[in-house]
């Protein structure tokens, strides 16, 4: 999978027989055992293996819960309910399905903003980054189609709202709402085709996924100095220092996956859920899960539906541009002093968007919503272009072995060229 | 045609102007609705648990008042027996289903007919579909409570929902229907409460269809040694009783989802010190591992 020649070296007669025909146990060592992983990973970096852990997870469970699960207006309730109280586990399944989106995208957010700190998208990654953009697109198309499935009041009325949403888009918007809805609303069709490609899509990023973690393996992992590998030194090989850091950190995960599992199962959900949808009455609040919240703050920050609809989708298409909008040449904000007061701005802006997402849009909301909304933009399409040019980086270290060994940077800057001896912690 | 076209154009820019603008516009203008108290709950925690005579007690005020008009389809009688309940006797759940009439047929002849309930069959609503619940019950059919404990809530609030993540307060449901049970009061006298509605200080808007349901005395408990009743019979005691057996019929593997839930939980812990000290060890062969960023 990468561009390391494999040092795999089959034992058995059968082994070389197979291994000429097929070279898969070669590509698997390469990839997964003998990779270089650069030596100074932090726990941000384990996010990608639970990443693969929830994605996994989740398929298990669903296959398991469409085995009881039924795709009909008048049975979906009632089959969920059947899961939840005669399946044997079939509460757990279900619990661990519903849950392990939220923990999906908890996982996800933590792996995006590791790169945006980190520099992971910048030259030679930015393939693997807007493959981690579709994913990530690929993923909020397959939560939002999961949450109508159980045909409660918010499924079908979070359908009714994005759905709509859709037909706000010119010329094709009213043909792809008919398209989703199979008919004049929200009804059987519906559903039907949501649960056909609820299933498709999970394989889909799993697809994707794999290309990302191609795409990941030519360049090699970026690393919190966003100094490349240089020798030997830098790096260790996958197996064992990164499998079994990633073992680790996903069962630290799982623990906090098994909280919400066990003790808070309906914390991220709504309680309207547990209503039985009825097309002729509206709930008094038609919120979307948490995950989307920052969109449909944006969504409707702005006063014209087209505009808000446009504000949204180019909210999450900006991703894709900004291995070209940030024109810092140095990786990891480690090292930039003025980029990182604005990192965390944009964090601390995206999370006032979520919870602005969950208010009602009256007052002063809205207003707040939209300087949030215009402070999003600003940051991804003025302030990440400009602080390339006018920030003065702290100076790098000459290696990851360096910056491990404690010594203080050097890579022809001025400052700091002569390493001190090292310091141990 | 045309009126149709129309007709949907219409009813997709109102759905559209109700996503777009108005969606989470106050549910209600009347006043505002205080917030339910919160109660001790023997099933809240890691460690909650059912009351067997609490829930025994909630069903029997469920069947003699509740079920006049409310259904609750979701739970069989032999749901009443299985562990984790009410835990009534087999016996006790064979006679109680008895003494219900069950519809089933067709028959060989292609009849409908009535016999004793049995322990798999689930209760039966008590109007023979949705309309008629709602002609008899002014417009509106009363829900049924197998979910009402999950499907109600009212909003927390920054920052008690981060709080409620950590200690595990998910009691907001029985919370609520404990609050409007016991809620109902005369209406203050500024408040004109319309024809065949009801004060109800916790319902939102605070006009409620149903009827105050529970007085003082109503449902009979079972007596104690000493000849008197087990709890007291008043509406307080009435509404947590029932509030309980309802949290159970929308969650009736909650025991064995806690119980399961610590032993995953402790192992997970286990297993993860024990990865801790083997990623340990292995890293302490190239020297210093992951403290580089604190190093910049």
């Amino acid at each position: 999978m990468s561009q390391h020649p494999t040092t795999y070296v089959p034992k058995s007669a059968f082994g070389k027989w197979f291994e000429s025909r097929l070279p898969i146990a070669g590509l698997i060592h390469s990839s997964f055992i003998a990779f270089p992983v650069p030596r100074n990973l932090n726990y941000f970096w384990t996010f990608g293996a639970i990443l693969v852990f929830m994605l996994v997870s989740q398929i298990v469970t669903g296959v398991f819960l469409a085995m009881y699960y039924t795709p009909n207006a008048s049975l979906a309730f009632q089959s969920v309910e059947h899961i939840m109280r005669d399946v044997n586990y079939g509460w757990l399944l279900r619990y661990l399905h519903a849950n392990g989106a939220s923990m999906f995208f908890v996982a996800v957010y933590i792996h995006i903003f590791r790169g945006l700190y980190y520099g992971s998208y910048k030259a030679p990654r930015e393939i693997l980054w807007i493959l981690g953009v579709i994913i990530y697109g690929l993923m909020m198309a397959t939560a939002f189609m999961g949450y109508v499935l159980p045909w409660g009041q918010m499924s079908f009325w979070g359908a009714t709202v994005i759905t709509n949403i859709l037909a706000a888009i010119p010329v094709v918007g009213d043909t792809i709402q008919s398209l989703l809805w199979g008919g004049y609303s929200v009804g059987n069709p519906t559903l039907n085709r949501f649960f056909s490609i609820h299933y498709l899509l999970p394989f889909m990023i799993f697809g994707v996924v794999i290309l990302h973690i191609w795409a990941l393996h030519v360049p090699g992992q970026n690393n919190p100095t966003g100094v490349p590998i240089k020798s030997g030194k830098d790096a260790v090989p996958f197996t064992p220092y990164a499998t079994i850091k990633d073992i680790f950190a996903t069962v630290v995960f799982m623990i906090f996956f098994a909280w919400f599992v066990f003790y808070i199962p309906n914390y991220l959900g709504h309680a309207d859920n547990y209503i039985p949808a009825n097309p002729s009455v509206t709930p008094a609040h038609i919120v979307p899960e948490w995950y989307f919240l920052p969109f449909y703050a944006i969504l409707r920050a702005i006063p014209d539906k087209l505009g808000g609809v446009i504000a949204m989708f180019a909210s999450i298409a900006v991703l894709a541009f900004v291995p070209w909008l940030d024109t810092s040449r140095v990786r990891s904000t480690n090292y930039r002093p003025l980029y990182k007061q604005f990192f965390w701005i944009l964090v601390a802006d995206t999370l006032l968007l979520g919870w602005l997402g969950a208010k009602p849009p009256e007052g002063w909301y809205v207003i707040v919503s939209q300087i949030a909304t215009a402070y999003y933009f600003i940051h991804f399409l003025i302030i990440l272009p400009v602080l390339g040019f006018i920030e003065r980086p702290l100076p790098l270290p000459n290696s990851i072995l360096d910056s491990v060994m404690g010594v203080k940077g050097g890579a022809g800057l001025p400052t700091g060229a002569n390493a001190e001896p090292q310091s141990k912690g | 045609m045309r009126a149709l076209g129309n007709n949907i154009m219409m009813k997709r820019t109102l759905l559209i102007a109700a996503a777009v603008l108005g969606l989470s516009a106050p549910a209600f203008a009347a006043g505002e609705t205080p917030v339910p108290p919160q109660l001790k709950w023997s099933f809240h925690g890691p460690f909650g648990t059912f009351d067997r005579a609490q829930l025994q007690r909630g069903f029997k005020v469920y069947r003699e008042v509740c079920s006049s008009c409310h259904s609750l389809s979701y739970v069989a009688f032999r749901n009443l027996a299985q562990p984790g309940g009410p835990e009534f006797s087999e016996a006790q759940v064979k006679a109680l289903a008895a003494e219900y009439k069950i519809q089933d047929g067709p028959n060989d002849a292609g009849d409908m007919f009535e016999r004793a309930g049995r322990p798999a069959d689930h209760f039966p609503a008590p109007f023979p579909n949705e309309n008629a619940a709602a002609a008899a019950n002014g417009g509106k059919a009363p829900p049924d409570l197998s979910l009402m404990a999950k499907a109600r809530t009212y909003e927390r609030g920054f920052p008690w929902f981060v709080f409620d993540m950590f200690t595990q307060f998910a009691e907001t449901g029985p919370d609520y229907v404990h609050a409007v049970l016991t809620g109902y009061e005369e209406a203050p006298a500024d408040f004109k409460v319309p024809e065949g509605g009801h004060f109800n200080e916790y319902y939102p808007g605070h006009v409620i269809a149903m009827p105050k349901p529970l007085s003082d005395g109503q449902v009979e408990y079972p007596k104690d040694a000493n000849g008197q009743p087990q709890a007291p019979e008043t509406v307080e005691q009435y509404s947590r009783d029932v509030t309980a057996f309802l949290m159970w019929t929308a969650e009736p593997h909650l025991e064995a989802r806690k119980r399961i839930g610590f032993q995953a939980i402790l192992f997970l812990i286990v297993l993860s010190g024990l990865l801790y000290f083997t990623k340990k060890k292995i890293w302490a062969r190239v020297g210093h591992s992951d403290l580089t960023t604190h190093q910049a």
